[in-house]
């Protein structure tokens, strides 16, 4: 995502306002977010979550994706909100990225999933310096859709392996010294 | 004719490297015993062998600089030079330079300015060697001793020409090999005086396999070197192509023999040899008749060996020494092909497939069972028991001899020894345990670590050693056995021991542990030196003490699910003792449900399953196992678990490292043959928790980790009752 800001950050300098990406959007919380279609590996439905004890809030657990263990994240506690809901139109976006040579798989809860849309580089515009409540870095850009904005997600940023890590030391510690 | 050589290549770099291994090992063997001409033998040939495969190869910079080191090796092996530690040390860093050029040649790099200084300060240094050995005219060199023995043979033709008869097989070229780079690099150790070609096998053009050879040389070559040395350069292509080394002066007869002994026709062969100078017109035709006459009256063909010692060519000892060496050459040979060289990825996938065996395996016990179905339960459980012999032999499949790894340390604890200025003897013990080749290539590191500290700070200089009485040199033991379905490696030392006023006194300064902690348990005060950044050494030196070795030594240990503990005693040494799992894999684990989840621990753990007395005050945290007492540690309280609690609770008992505790689950599900599966980089720092498993039913259960899971319960304890006061 980060080369994606980049790409939109050129482009727009060029004349290619007309590069049209893919995203895909869900709901969370009432609002609509977005994220890159190339991210996604799969949607599956909502079950069968194992809990890892001593884990932040925003860290459900970990899901058996057809043999491989594979941790998910509660993007609305990620976010600083109340945990999802779980209903039945909820969902776990399985999503890939690329952290140096490796391949990460991680899932997302979201409250439900919408549609694939297309949004041309010119219709994205750069995220607002304060107001979204929620944190700027994770924010690649608003889409402009229907005269709506949609919170395009800088994947990389809100499921950074070494940031969750970390959380997850710190939460622990403050445990140990709340105890 | 280009030939893509890029796969030979690297099979000569994976060859290459473990013979500087070997060549290591013989080398550190040499040390403490100078006079084994075996392990010398081995140096020479180690070297002999990179040298020759690399000219093959066309890399130069290892031919020349393995050239000059080979040089000195053969007066070593011929007793002109007499092995000393400088020698030693000076062929050690030859090998390490060799080790680099081949890094350097198969990362297709050049050699940058400090290699080639290295290389040129070596070379000179060998040559130094070399040439004192020269004015200081040591004993005659084997070489010359044999020529002298053909000098006293009537019939001399030249005096330091060799005669090689060279027929290549068909296959050469298909075996990769080009018949020409073995004349170049014969052209390397001498003069080629004659070179004529044989096309006699050659067929007619219809008939002729563009990818086969049918060359022959005849080669007269003027050199120094041995025959050996000859011979050696037409290693490779031994199986592939006849060859016969005439040494200088042989006899025309000897020449007729080969006549004889080849395929071509009689006079078209002579008549070659004729023209390379080798014989005389006439001598030839003479001895062939001379040799027409005998054919009628002999009426067995003597053995080629026999011939040549009744004609004084060779001395009966050096065919004897020829037929042992080449009896030696067979066994290694039968020996090597029990062997199979497998990619280490194809035996990671196998692994991995099984364990997916293992688990859908599980899943359709757990259908069988669910059905009620008599006869599926019992095909199941036949094949449950199948799986359960393949999983074991698959991990079989991965274990590898610890010794190898062992073995590396003896170069180790020689180089830190001198750095250091201590006399350190190293003792291996276990070379034979089996482990996990993962477990293998990652336990180098932290054992390296606990060596050099053992070394450095354990051991005492010499001169404290004299003073309490200890044996000056100082002894570093490594040992490996098996225990409790796990591996134990221990790293002990004789030295001055821990010392525990410094340790705490340290720990105080970096606010590690409160100013009263003069009660410590031994234990504990041991594990403080596993702490970040803490290092008791007055003097940093160049080797460890700059503190971050035991925490990393710590943290790379418990990545692979083992455990360090240590015992030392003043004045007589300490003892590093790492555990370690056998396999990271696959373990046979207990299945108990806690709250709405699924753990798991490894049943070697397990003593034993008792009933929770639900009568009991619940205020303490204990039970009377048969007059023992035994703490219990609530899984789920532990970890802050939501969920039911069942009515009536089981304990585990488990016990690691001497250690015992309860755990309190809500359901025990019995055996559990568990795969284990990384939890990812997010959970790297969970406590309690090692991996996870994927139950039969799909579902994820979480390995336990025992050992941090008491740990933290001791420090919960300790920690509630501080706040007490």
């Amino acid at each position: 995502m980060n080369a994606l800001v980049k790409v939109t950050d050129s482009l727009a300098a060029a004349n290619a306002d007309q590069e049209v990406q893919q995203y895909l959007t869900f709901m969370l919380g009432g609002e609509v977010f977005a994220i890159g279609i190339l991210h996604i590996k799969e949607i599956i439905e909502y079950g069968q979550l194992t809990t890892v004890p001593m884990m932040p809030a925003f860290i459900r657990g970990v899901i058996n994706l057809r043999g491989a263990v594979v941790p998910v994240v509660d993007l609305a506690s990620r976010f600083g909100d109340k945990p999802s809901q779980v209903t039945r139109r909820s969902c776990i976006i399985i999503l890939e990225m690329q952290v140096e040579a490796e391949t990460q798989v991680i899932g997302v809860v979201v409250d439900a999933v919408n549609e694939v849309l297309e949004i041309a580089g010119a219709e994205i515009e750069p995220p607002p310096r304060f107001g979204t409540k929620i944190r700027t870095d994770f924010i690649a850009g608003m889409g402009k859709v229907q005269e709506r904005f949609v919170i395009i997600l800088n994947v990389n940023k809100v499921l950074s392996a070494d940031e969750l890590a970390l959380i997850g030391q710190t939460t622990q510690l403050a445990d140990e010294r709340a105890a | 004719m280009s030939l893509d050589l890029s796969e030979a290549l690297q099979t000569f770099f994976a060859e290459s490297r473990g013979l500087l291994q070997d060549m290591e090992e013989s080398l550190l063997i040499l040390e403490a015993e100078p006079d084994d001409t075996e392990a010398i033998n081995a140096v020479f040939r180690a070297a002999h062998t990179i040298k020759g495969s690399s000219g093959l190869f066309g890399l130069d910079d290892i031919v020349a600089f393995t050239h000059k080191a080979e040089n000195l090796l053969d007066k070593v092996r011929n007793g002109e030079v007499a092995l000393n530690e400088g020698l030693i040390g000076l062929l050690l860093a030859s090998r390490d330079h060799i080790a680099g050029l081949i890094d350097l040649a198969a990362a297709e790099m050049a050699m940058d300015a400090d290699t080639r200084k290295t290389g040129e300060d070596l070379a000179a240094r060998l040559q130094a060697c070399l040439g004192e050995s020269a004015t200081a005219g040591g004993p005659v060199s084997a070489t010359e001793s044999v020529a002298q023995v053909q000098g006293g043979v009537a019939n001399r033709l030249e005096s330091d020409t060799w005669h090689i008869s060279l027929r290549f097989g068909r296959d050469v070229f298909k075996n990769g090999m080009d018949p020409l780079s073995f004349v170049r690099y014969l052209a390397t150790l001498g003069e080629l005086t004659h070179v004529a070609t044989l096309q006699d096998g050659m067929p007619a053009a219809a008939e002729m396999e563009p990818e086969c050879c049918y060359l022959g040389f005849e080669i007269r070559f003027k050199s120094d070197a041995d025959k050996a040395r000859i011979e050696g350069v037409f290693e490779f292509v031994r199986d592939d192509c006849e060859l016969r080394i005439l040494p200088p002066g042989s006899k025309v007869a000897d020449y007729v023999g080969l006549i004889n002994d080849l395929p071509e026709d009689n006079t078209r062969l002579g008549e070659l040899l004729v023209a390379c100078g080798a014989v005389t017109a006439r001598e030839l035709e003479e001895t062939l008749a001379v040799q027409d006459c005998e054919g009628v009256r002999q009426e067995r063909v003597q053995p080629l060996g026999e011939i040549m010692v009744e004609r004084q060519i060779v001395q009966p000892e050096l065919v004897n020494a020829a037929l042992g060496k080449q009896k030696d050459a067979r066994n290694r040979q039968a020996q090597e092909s029990r062997f199979i060289r497998v990619h280490a990825d194809k035996l990671d996938s196998l692994i991995n497939l099984v364990g997916e065996l293992v688990i859908s395996g599980a899943g359709v016990g757990l259908m069988a069972a669910r059905n009620k179905d008599g006869d599926l339960t019992e095909a199941v459980s036949g094949m449950a028991r199948l799986v359960e012999e393949i999983r074991d032999g698959a991990m079989h499949l991965r274990m590898v001899e610890i010794g190898e790894t062992f073995n590396r340390f003896r170069r180790v604890v020689r180089d830190v020894s001198k750095e250091i200025g201590k006399d350190i003897e190293l003792v291996i013990e276990g070379e034979g345990t089996e482990l996990d080749k993962t477990v293998v290539d990652k336990i180098g590191d932290p054992l390296t670590h606990l060596m050099r500290n053992a070394m450095d700070h354990g051991i005492e200089p010499a001169a404290l050693r004299a003073e309490r009485g200890k044996p000056v040199k100082g002894t570093l033991k490594l040992n490996a056995y098996h225990a409790a379905g796990g591996i134990v490696i221990e790293v002990s030392d004789d030295g001055g021991g821990l010392n525990r006023q410094r340790i705490l006194a340290k720990a105080r300064e970096k606010g590690l542990i409160p100013d009263d902690g003069d009660d410590m348990p031994d234990g504990d005060v041991w594990k403080l030196i596993f702490e970040a950044g803490f290092s008791t050494a007055e003097q940093v030196s160049n080797l460890s003490g700059r503190g971050v070795g035991m925490d990393v030594v710590r943290r790379n240990i418990e990545a692979l699910r083992g455990t360090v503990d240590i015992e030392s005693h003043a004045g007589l040494g300490s003892t590093f003792r790492i555990r370690l799992p056998l396999t990271l894999a696959i373990i046979d684990g207990f299945l108990m449900g806690v709250g709405d989840g699924h753990y798991v621990v490894p049943l070697d753990m397990v003593q034993e399953c008792v009933e929770l007395d639900p009568g009991r005050d619940e205020r303490r945290d204990y039970i009377n196992l048969r007059g023992e007492v035994l703490p219990l540690l609530r899984v789920k309280k532990h970890f802050d678990l939501d969920g039911r609690t069942a009515r009536r609770q089981n304990v585990v008992v488990v016990n690691t490292t001497g250690r015992k505790a309860g755990l309190v689950v809500d359901e025990l599900k019995g055996e559990f043959q568990a795969v284990i599966k990384p939890l990812g980089q997010i959970f790297a720092n969970v406590r309690g928790i090692t991996g996870s498993t994927i139950l039969g039913s799909g579902e994820v259960a979480l390995v336990l980790d025992v050992p941090s899971l008491l740990d933290a319960a001791v420090k919960d304890e300790s920690r509630a009752q501080a706040a007490l006061i």
